[in-house]
């Protein structure tokens, strides 16, 4: 069992290592699996680049703003389905599962129109708004689970206290409801930092609003990569969604679990 | 899933479309439409004179399709695609279940272990896993060819290998949403059964052939179908570690190869075309799943 918790740790692990060996060691044909003299070389190139600062703050700016817009829609929504009963909601509720499985790749070339005739190639929002309609099925979908979950006697107590239907939802429902949300955060957090796609075709001349992935590609030449600095940026890149991930990770599987379970 | 509906639910009126509209308005305009446009420019003749505006646009009807299918990339490129999506989707499930089994059997340490190394390896984001592993199995300094004794051996130089090194990539990191969904799912599978199972001397393949995986009906067909989509949809991993779609194309997947021709070769119609045939394919995919959740009884 550890045998295999290490093999499945050590890419990994092999990242970290490659991020704080000394060029020589990396570039050496008899690569060990340890260092005698770590080194911050490589994360001083990489953070010396030229706007890495930047990209990192982009990356930041476009996932946090589309885990906020998407979590606040995707309550709304999935209040509406779960607490409410009214004509088309399981042909919605089809519809939602179904826009799960759109090939979000494939609207790349519509939505790169779209974007132009907006006015909003090389802009943030051409990366943030798609997320935010791509993130909304799956949140919508598996936040029912959190919000089914509040009993229904809560509600109606509150009504009987005199409560008005807004502030039942957003100071009784919203609390209970919130670690679910953040858990759900986590597939939206983590399809708006890793994207590549959009990054790379609707960010196409200014390279200030440029994101992480491609200040990573920046190292990674196919014919002379950086391995250090490659591996630097990928473990700058990877540190935040790890931090979140071992956050929430109990909420997550039991969210996962109540999702599946539906 | 009997959930008695109270009157609350009933009541609203208006309220569920207040809430479903900002949720309503988002999808229309950024995901209908764009799949509308989607097809309406696989119709057309759309290449770089006309986005610049130097030739009008015209309709060619299902012209774009016949060179599609004339094409016989294309047919190869399908071909790769489906029998790529299928390996990582059986090895992704054959490692995500067999270790969920794992979970449930050993101590507290070891299982925390492989749940965080699971977990990391499931936080990682694409691009960088794909760099991770072209530099595990790179020809010169990886520690890969250096232990099996390979040389210089290039993995992204052949089909084949390539392929197989993007694989191993993909079921590293999408085994874990696997495992811990089905290990969650085991977990609510009262004990007595097992343990009758294994008082009865059932091996551990033949409990979980005729006991868990009956049980665990609904969750694998969730886990499968969700493979599936994303397995279908891999872009990051082979676009980065095949270079774009390897020598000569030949590592290329519809989404890679969609979107080359493009957004390289600005034949924005034909690659219209292929994402229309890769959003068929997963509509197809997606009804055989709703039909499976609606044998189940499933309320929606």
């Amino acid at each position: 069992m550890l045998v295999i918790a290490v093999v499945v740790a050590f890419p990994l692990y092999w990242m970290m290592l490659g991020a704080v060996k000394p060029a020589g060691e990396i570039e050496s044909s008899e690569p060990r699996p340890w260092t005698l003299s770590p080194t911050l070389d490589s994360f001083r190139r990489v953070l010396g680049q030229q706007e890495f600062g930047r990209y990192f703050l982009n990356s930041l700016l476009v996932a946090v703003t589309v885990v906020v817009a998407s979590a606040l829609i995707a309550f709304l929504a999935a209040t509406a389905v779960t607490r409410f009963r009214f004509r088309f909601r399981t042909t919605l509720l089809i519809m939602f599962l179904a826009a799960q499985m759109v090939p979000v790749e494939a609207l790349a070339i519509p939505l790169f129109f779209l974007m132009r005739d907006f006015g909003q190639l090389n802009t943030l929002g051409a990366l943030i708004l798609p997320h935010i309609a791509f993130s909304l099925p799956f949140a919508i979908w598996m936040l029912r689970g959190f919000v089914k979950a509040v009993p229904e006697a809560l509600e109606e107590a509150a009504y009987l206290d005199g409560a008005s239907r807004t502030r039942f939802l957003w100071q009784i429902l919203f609390p209970l409801v919130l670690p679910g949300l953040i858990a759900t955060s986590v597939f939206s957090f983590i399809s708006a930092w890793n994207d590549f796609l959009f990054a790379k075709s609707f960010i196409i001349s200014d390279i200030s609003r440029s994101t992480l992935p491609m200040a990573l590609l920046v190292f990674y030449k196919p014919d002379d990569p950086d391995w250090g600095g490659v591996m630097a940026a990928s473990t700058v890149m990877t540190i935040p969604v790890l931090v979140f991930f071992v956050l929430v990770q109990r909420r997550l599987v039991s969210g996962l679990g109540g999702a599946v379970k539906d | 899933m009997s959930v008695a509906h109270t009157p609350a639910r009933g009541r609203g009126g208006w309220t569920p479309w207040l809430y479903l509209a900002p949720a309503l308005v988002v999808l229309a305009g950024l995901l209908v439409y764009p799949i509308y446009q989607l097809g309406l420019i696989s119709f057309l003749e759309y290449t770089q004179a006309q986005v610049s505006g130097g030739e009008p646009t015209t309709f060619r009807g299902f012209g774009n399709y016949a060179e599609l299918f004339g094409d016989t990339e294309f047919w190869q490129v399908l071909l790769a695609t489906v029998v790529f999506a299928a390996a990582c989707v059986v090895s992704t499930l054959a490692v995500g279940c067999a270790l969920a089994v794992l979970l449930t059997r050993v101590r507290a340490l070891p299982r925390l272990a492989l749940m965080l190394a699971a977990l990391g390896a499931w936080a990682t984001p694409a691009i960088t896993g794909s760099t991770v592993w072209l530099f595990l199995f790179d020809p010169d300094f990886g520690p890969v060819n250096r232990v099996l004794g390979l040389g210089d051996h290039s993995w992204t130089y052949g089909r084949y290998s390539a392929f197989a090194l993007v694989l191993l990539e993909v079921v590293w990191c999408s085994f874990p949403f696997v495992m811990v969904t089905v290990y969650a799912g085991i977990r609510a599978v009262p004990s007595e059964v097992l343990e009758a199972a294994a008082l009865d001397g059932a091996s551990q393949w033949r409990i979980w052939r005729s006991v868990l995986a009956p049980m665990l009906r609904p969750i694998l067909v969730v886990v499968t179908i969700q493979s599936v989509i994303w397995d279908f949809k891999v872009f990051t991993q082979i676009y980065v570690m095949t270079n774009g779609g390897g020598i000569a194309g030949q590592n290329l997947v519809l989404n890679v190869y969609a979107y080359q021709k493009a957004f390289a070769s600005s034949q924005y119609s034909l690659g219209s075309a292929i994402g229309v045939v890769m959003l068929l394919i997963l509509l197809v995919i997606t009804l055989g799943y709703l039909r499976l959740l609606r044998r189940q009884g499933e309320e929606l």
